[in-house]
């Protein structure tokens, strides 16, 4: 059981996330939360500052940070990307394929089911934020 | 028909091996059901008023003889020996056991058959024309393009928390045999400058706000298709409403932007989606298309038929539709017995169905979204003997596309959402108008009952449509007429205030009356409400 879950190897970072407002009025700033209403494409033109996005999802139901996600790793964005709130432990591995790199989840994950989860499927058939190869490539080359 | 190779059945294995863990979790207490719920809903299985119900997808609705005797299979071993056929081309099961879910879905999954987004609140299983293939007017057969968005859409990681379910439907042919505009998205194939590409049409749906979806977009090439859908899906997921369920659909997005707007945001991502190479190359579209082969006809199938036999004839006429293959038809099997369930089937009459297609129609059957089934290619020659086996069978009801071939969902007999019942008023209305006779005079009617306002029996759809509702504790149901789910889509309009069940029918046959009375010659019932509008009818049901 644990609170923060990373799949990246550098550190944690320790600045905190300021909202989307703070961030866009000051200059220097790292980290940044968007809420799941936010519109991620505002931080475009400031990712190569960025070392964490912390992207938050006040329900589970509530799917819009799994498109915040993909529409900033598909701009180019390599800092930690992190899921945070309600996060279950059968959406990791969704998140995981939106780009999502570390996991803030308000309750406890059972890390031997995620790990079982996260290893099982082998394949995926259509292409997201990660690099695993669509079942179409595979089948092509 | 589409096969699985290693890949596919990688996917679907893995998905019967962590449905099992989920359920597991469940029983053990690990999580709550309301951690649970969206998980076993991505699987199909509701809880309903008595037991659990799980929906078998059918992809786009076609299934051959191993798949159906699996289901027959099914239904004896976990249910209680037979299976309902929905208005989205799947098979549902309605009395099963959580603990037996998985031990199904690993039975389903050795013929190549799951229960992935049969519900929830995702892309839900692609439905497309029952005639595909066979249908003498399509431009193409719509499958390979359906099987491609199957694929694409399954586990799709960014599109599995929607705001609400997502329902895409795919046709090629100018009549609209699968309500493709009253569908999430919906996609006519089309042809320009030689190349096949689709119109799409997004925001259309039934419920208790139907809407019929506008065209957003006349063309997409193959090459942009799922780019294409993928910006679509995009700005649903973002921007579709979040805080009132009733308002999540993407109609009321695009009602709301409009439509005008909400193509341009899907333009805008589409420029940046499309840069991300997910479109699959036409070789996986040949690919699969290869399975969609037409089958091997026998050239010299002979057009001529033996109509001597006056009740085989009736059902040629009603239940038989043209085929492109010179000497061969198209068979649709009522599901829809006077006084029966619509939709319903036994293990005994789908193995017997099974069986059927494997004889006479290339080992290839379908579900229509009316809830029958069809065998789509059946040499004319070969019409007669089937008829017999189906007639023996009690399955040769020729009444397809008349007012007994009732759509119905199951309302209150079963789902915990209905307001009032569905089944009995369905088996009381086919009763009222049992004879033939006075079917056939009164020609094509489509007559759809939803009980309750989510419209499951797309009564908004129908050319009379009956809406249940409940007031003040006692069922009552509302009459609709004018609606429409073909290529000449509308919306039906209320008549006045509700009926009882008794008082329904009888208002059902009064507006039939003025029809038999009021109609131009060659106007079918909707085209004579059309015509004349609703006073006559209010006049006469109310008078």
């Amino acid at each position: 059981m644990t609170n923060l879950l990373r799949y990246r190897d550098d550190e944690a970072h320790e600045e905190p996330a300021v909202t989307l407002d703070s961030f866009l009025g000051q200059s220097n700033a790292t980290a940044v939360r968007i809420e799941s209403g936010e519109d991620a494409r505002v931080l475009l033109p400031y990712l190569d500052r960025i070392a964490l996005v912390e992207v938050s999802f006040p329900k589970f139901r509530d799917g819009r940070g799994y498109s915040t996600g993909r529409i900033l790793r598909e701009a180019g964005y390599t800092g930690e990307l992190r899921a945070q709130g309600d996060v279950l432990v059968d959406q990791i591995p969704l998140m995981r394929r939106c780009g999502f790199d570390s996991f803030a989840p308000e309750a406890p994950v059972d890390e031997a089911v995620l790990a079982a989860s996260l290893a099982r499927y082998e394949f995926h058939y259509q292409a997201a934020a990660d690099p695993a190869a669509p079942v179409w490539k595979r089948r092509h080359g | 028909m589409y096969k699985y190779d290693e890949y596919d059945h990688s996917i679907v294995a893995a998905r019967v091996e962590e449905f099992r863990d989920q359920v597991n979790r469940r029983l053990a207490g690990q999580i709550t059901e309301d951690q649970f719920k969206p998980l076993r809903l991505m699987n199909g299985l509701y809880l309903q008023l008595h037991a659990y119900m799980l929906r078998v997808a059918v992809p786009y609705g076609t299934l051959d003889s191993r798949q159906m005797h699996m289901l027959a299979h099914i239904a004896r071993k976990y249910d209680r020996g037979y299976g309902h056929f929905t208005t989205r081309q799947n098979l549902q099961y309605n009395w099963i056991k959580l603990e037996d879910a998985p031990d199904i879905l690993a039975e389903l999954a050795t013929v190549e058959m799951h229960a992935i987004q049969t519900s929830g609140n995702c892309i839900r299983n692609i439905s497309s024309d029952q005639f595909a293939g066979a249908a003498a007017d399509e431009l193409t057969d719509p499958r390979p393009w359906a099987e491609l968005l199957r694929q694409w859409s399954t586990f799709h990681p960014e599109f599995s928390y929607l705001p609400r379910k997502f329902k895409i439907a795919v046709i090629a042919a100018e009549e609209d045999r699968a309500a493709m505009r009253l569908h999430d998205i919906g996609l006519q194939i089309v042809e320009r400058d030689g190349k096949l590409g689709v119109a799409v049409y997004v925001g259309g749906g039934m419920g208790r706000t139907p809407m019929i979806a506008p065209l957003i977009k006349d063309y997409v090439p193959f090459e942009d298709f799922v780019s294409y859908l993928e910006a679509c899906l995009r700005v649903y997921n973002r921007y579709g409403r979040r805080d009132n369920i009733y308002k999540a659909r993407i109609k009321i997005l695009i009602h709301e932007l409009g439509a005008e707007k909400y193509a341009a945001e899907v333009e805008e991502e589409f420029k940046a989606v499309k840069a991300l190479g997910i479109d699959p190359p036409r070789a996986e579209f040949d690919r699969i298309a290869a399975y969609f082969a037409p089958p091997a006809y026998d050239a010299e199938a002979p057009d001529a038929l033996d109509r001597s036999d006056p009740d085989f004839a009736v059902w040629l006429d009603q239940n038989v539709s043209a085929h492109k293959q010179p000497g061969y038809a198209v068979v649709t099997i009522s599901l829809k017995p006077i006084g029966g369930i619509p939709g319903d089937a036994s293990a005994d009459q789908i193995d017997l169905m099974a069986d059927l297609a494997k004889t006479y129609s290339f080992d290839e059957l379908r579900v229509t979204h009316a809830q029958n089934i069809v065998l789509p290619h059946v040499r004319k020659a070969d019409l007669y003997g089937l008829w017999q086996q189906l007639r023996d069978a009690g399955l040769a009801e020729a009444n397809l596309d008349l007012i007994s071939d009732i759509i119905a969902c199951p309302g209150l007999d079963y789902c915990s959402l209905a307001n009032a019942r569905s089944i009995p008023l369905a088996q009381k209305i086919a009763t009222r108008f049992s004879d033939i006779g006075r079917q056939r005079e009164l020609g094509e009617l489509k007559l759809k009952i939803s009980g309750c306002i989510n419209a499951c029996g797309h009564h908004h759809a129908g050319h009379i449509g009956i809406l249940g509702v409940d007031r003040k504790g006692v069922e009552n149901y509302q009459l609709l007429l004018g609606g429409s789910g073909a290529e000449d889509v509308s919306l039906g309009t209320i008549t006045g205030p509700g009926f009882s069940e008794d008082g329904i029918v009888d208002a059902i046959e009064k507006a039939t009356d003025v029809y038999l009375r009021e109609r131009d010659k060659g106007e079918r019932f909707l085209d004579t409400y059309r015509r004349l509008g609703m006073a006559p009818f209010k006049e006469a049901i109310y008078g």
